[in-house]
């Protein structure tokens, strides 16, 4: 059985701000949005682990910090691990009542792509396997954008990088995007979800519910690289709206083995549209751009089986 | 920069950073070549531009606003000048099109 709370609207939204602004992320970055609604969503108690990331070396420029939440700095694999950590001590301290039984703590792991889809793997499977009561939240530019836009497992199919680099043998990166989603739902975790920064009401709801539900919870976040995928920075909110609208990225929850699609597109659009806008598929033709839909219409396909009715519609052109 | 830096004595162990939301010191706003400008008149006060900012430099303000025509709104929207970087998001988001973004002179 799922608990349904009410929709948030634009207006629950809290106005105080818990990420300050100066911090050194690019301009238009998507992560800076995401990083604020998820502190608001999170509220004051909780304690966050940060793998090393674009978002932990923009915000931590010694010596200030840009969060005014605990935060702990972990190296680049083991954020899971640490916040394991962190939630044994908090179940310690209850025990020995160092601090009251009563009190909600929410510990928060947040990483890079890279830092959960490659290097963190081992460390994320083993604290969902563990059964911490932890929020695990991956924010996915889709490529190592902090070093230099190396590739990543979750870089898409036919993305430029500097290390898939288009020429006469190599048309940018010929392996499709690593199913996150479903390695971490195959630990029958209670809770997953997907979130997207232009639909920020979607996201508020999933981070509050997931950080009530006791257990371990994850949420995938798209988050677009203004740099790394070559887009102009005034069309961050844009490129991740049509993300969403041409099935690129799917808006869905996972509760208790109960899968939901919060976000139903009754007429999608072309991928093309999703991909003209950014520079790393400039090199596309039509024939590859034929089969990065082809490849949308499956994962479509796939999605509305799993649901049992049509909630992402037909191609509209 | 001349400032005097601390040294390792007077820093607390592990360095850690002991003053939350301390990038406040440091002003992002030379990042900016194109300035965002909110027209009140036209604005219908949706909120977007707020949710979008990266950087949460639109300002939320319970200041009463009574445009040319007579409609009267209970909040207005600033921009924090300080550290808004230009990226153009409230722009290309605003569906009134209030938002104009004009070149940054200094």
């Amino acid at each position: 059985m799922s608990t349904k709370p009410k929709i948030p609207t634009i207006w629950d939204i809290p106005r105080e701000e818990l990420f300050a602004p100066g911090h050194r992320m690019c301009q238009g970055c998507g992560a800076a949005i995401l990083m604020r609604h998820i502190t608001k969503a999170l509220g004051k108690d909780a304690i966050i682990v940060e793998a090393t990331g674009c978002v932990e070396v923009t915000t931590t420029v010694y010596p200030q910090t840009a969060w005014k939440h605990p935060w702990l700095h972990i190296a680049f694999e083991n954020a899971a691990a640490g916040a394991s950590g962190v939630e044994a001590a908090i179940k310690a301290m209850k025990r020995k009542g160092v601090i009251p039984k009563d009190k909600k703590v929410k510990v928060v792991a947040i990483g890079g792509d890279g830092g959960t889809f490659d290097i963190g793997l081992q460390a994320l499977s083993g604290m969902l396997e563990r059964r911490h009561n932890v929020l695990y939240i991956v924010y996915d530019n889709e490529a190592y954008m902090n070093t230099g836009i190396q590739r990543s497992g979750a870089t898409p199919y036919k993305a430029w990088t500097t290390t898939t680099p288009v020429g006469k043998v190599w048309r940018g990166e010929w392996r499709p995007k690593k199913d996150i989603m479903g390695i971490v739902l195959a630990h029958r975790v209670p809770y997953a979800a997907t979130v997207n920064p232009a639909y920020i009401t979607d996201l508020y709801m999933k981070v509050r519910k997931a950080v009530e539900i006791e257990g371990p919870t994850f949420i995938h976040a798209f988050s677009p690289c203004t740099p790394g995928w070559r887009i102009d920075p005034a069309l961050t909110v844009t490129v991740s709206r049509l993300a969403v609208q041409t099935g690129v990225w799917i808006n869905y929850e996972v509760e208790n083995g109960e899968f939901r699609v919060t976000t139903p597109v009754p007429k999608r659009k072309p991928v093309k549209e999703y991909l003209r806008l950014q520079g790393r598929f400039r090199h596309l033709t039509e024939e590859e751009i034929a089969e990065i839909q082809r490849m949308v219409d499956e994962e479509v396909e796939r999605i509305n089986k799993l649901v049992g009715k049509t909630v992402i519609g037909p191609v509209v052109e | 920069m001349t400032a005097q830096l601390p040294g390792w004595k007077s820093l607390p162990p592990g360095a850690v950073i002991t003053r939350p939301g301390s990038t406040v010191e440091y002003k992002t706003h030379d990042w900016r070549t194109l300035r965002p400008v909110i027209d009140q008149e036209r604005c219908i006060r949706c909120r977007l531009c707020w949710l979008y900012c990266p950087e949460g430099t639109i300002i939320e303000l319970d200041k009463p606003y009574t445009t040319k025509t007579g409609r009267k709104y209970t909040r207005t929207y600033e921009i924090n000048y300080d550290y808004c970087k230009g990226c153009g998001i409230c722009a290309q988001e605003c569906p009134a099109k209030a938002i104009k973004m004009v070149e940054e002179v200094r």
